[in-house]
């Protein structure tokens, strides 16, 4: 009984990290474009912001 | 619904609102202040900075040949041929989206954070997440590069945008190990991680510069963007929290 509990957790706790990670990793994706991304006129469409959140800027 | 589902869409949700009541208190708050700098870093209304060569016409295709007519006397490094939107409305659009955009990102990254973490998710659960998203994110690295009106004299951009992530990394992993490592050792090196950035230093600008608007501005720039900073991710950790639950049956 016990033992079956915890298989089952261990398995659904990994089918569940990997679509967590991706979370994650689309995250950081899409901050770091808005953020970071050098490109002149994305940095001109979010300079307001990029200043209000304090990402390096100019 | 799809975990991977589930998650965008709470993210989706949540940067929704979260983007656009940040968006609110910036057009309060720092914008205006951003926009009383950039008179100073103009030196006047006649010269060409690209974000206010707009003012004076109208739709941003008048605005760019104004920027580069003007591109001569501008000694401001940006590019003034690339496209910038126009003052007024369509700035404002752009930093609402750029603001949505960006609560989305965070949103996916703590919702996706939280999912690794295992916890059972409520509000106050995710106002604690979204409150260590306001550590990692502005005031680790506010304390070396603090938020910065236009005009104000900085090192090269790219090495402080590596120490700006080197420092929200570090102090990520310096709560991660704090929280959920409940040893000595894990603690101690919680500390190191979230000190080191600072000892190491950030970079600093060029000497014998000075910021274009008057110091009480940019202080005031500092405390107000901090403050706006401290709201959105409240905002943003505990309706994740909040919705990520409601969404996970």
């Amino acid at each position: 009984m016990s033992a079956t509990t915890i298989t089952s957790s261990a398995s659904s706790s990994a089918s569940r990290f990997a679509p967590a990670l991706l979370s994650v990793f689309f995250g950081l994706l899409i901050v770091g474009f808005t953020g970071f991304s050098p490109m002149e006129a994305a940095h001109n469409a979010a300079h307001d912001a990029r200043h209000a959140n304090a990402f390096p800027c100019h | 619904m799809s975990l991977f589902r589930s998650l965008v869409f709470t993210s989706v949700l949540v940067g929704l609102i979260a983007g656009t009541a940040v968006t609110l208190a910036q057009f309060l708050g720092t914008t205006p202040l951003i926009l009383a700098a950039e008179v100073f870093e103009t030196g006047g209304a006649d010269e060409g900075h690209s974000h206010d060569a707009g003012a004076a016409t109208e739709g941003h295709d008048q605005a760019s040949t104004a920027a580069a007519t003007t591109a001569e006397a501008d000694d401001h490094h940006h590019d003034p041929e690339a496209w910038a939107p126009a003052d007024g409305f369509e700035r404002n659009a752009y930093t609402f989206a750029a603001n949505v955009l960006t609560a989305i990102g965070f949103a996916l990254v703590i919702n996706g954070l939280m999912q690794i973490s295992g916890k059972e998710s409520d509000w106050r659960h995710g106002l604690i997440w979204g409150l260590c998203g306001f550590v990692v994110f502005m005031l680790a690295p506010g304390f070396g590069l603090h938020p910065e009106l236009p005009g104000t004299p900085a090192a090269p951009l790219f090495e402080r945008q590596v120490w700006w992530i080197g420092t929200a990394a570090a102090t990520a992993a310096g709560l991660g190990l704090l929280f959920f490592q409940r040893k000595p050792w894990a603690a101690a090196l919680a500390i190191v991680l979230i000190a080191l950035p600072h000892i190491i230093g950030a970079p600093v600008p060029p000497e014998g510069e000075h910021a274009l608007a008057p110091e009480a501005m940019s202080h005031r720039f500092v405390v107000v963007a901090t403050m706006t900073s401290l709201f959105f991710w409240a905002l943003l950790g505990a309706l994740s929290g909040y919705f990520r639950r409601r969404f996970e049956a």
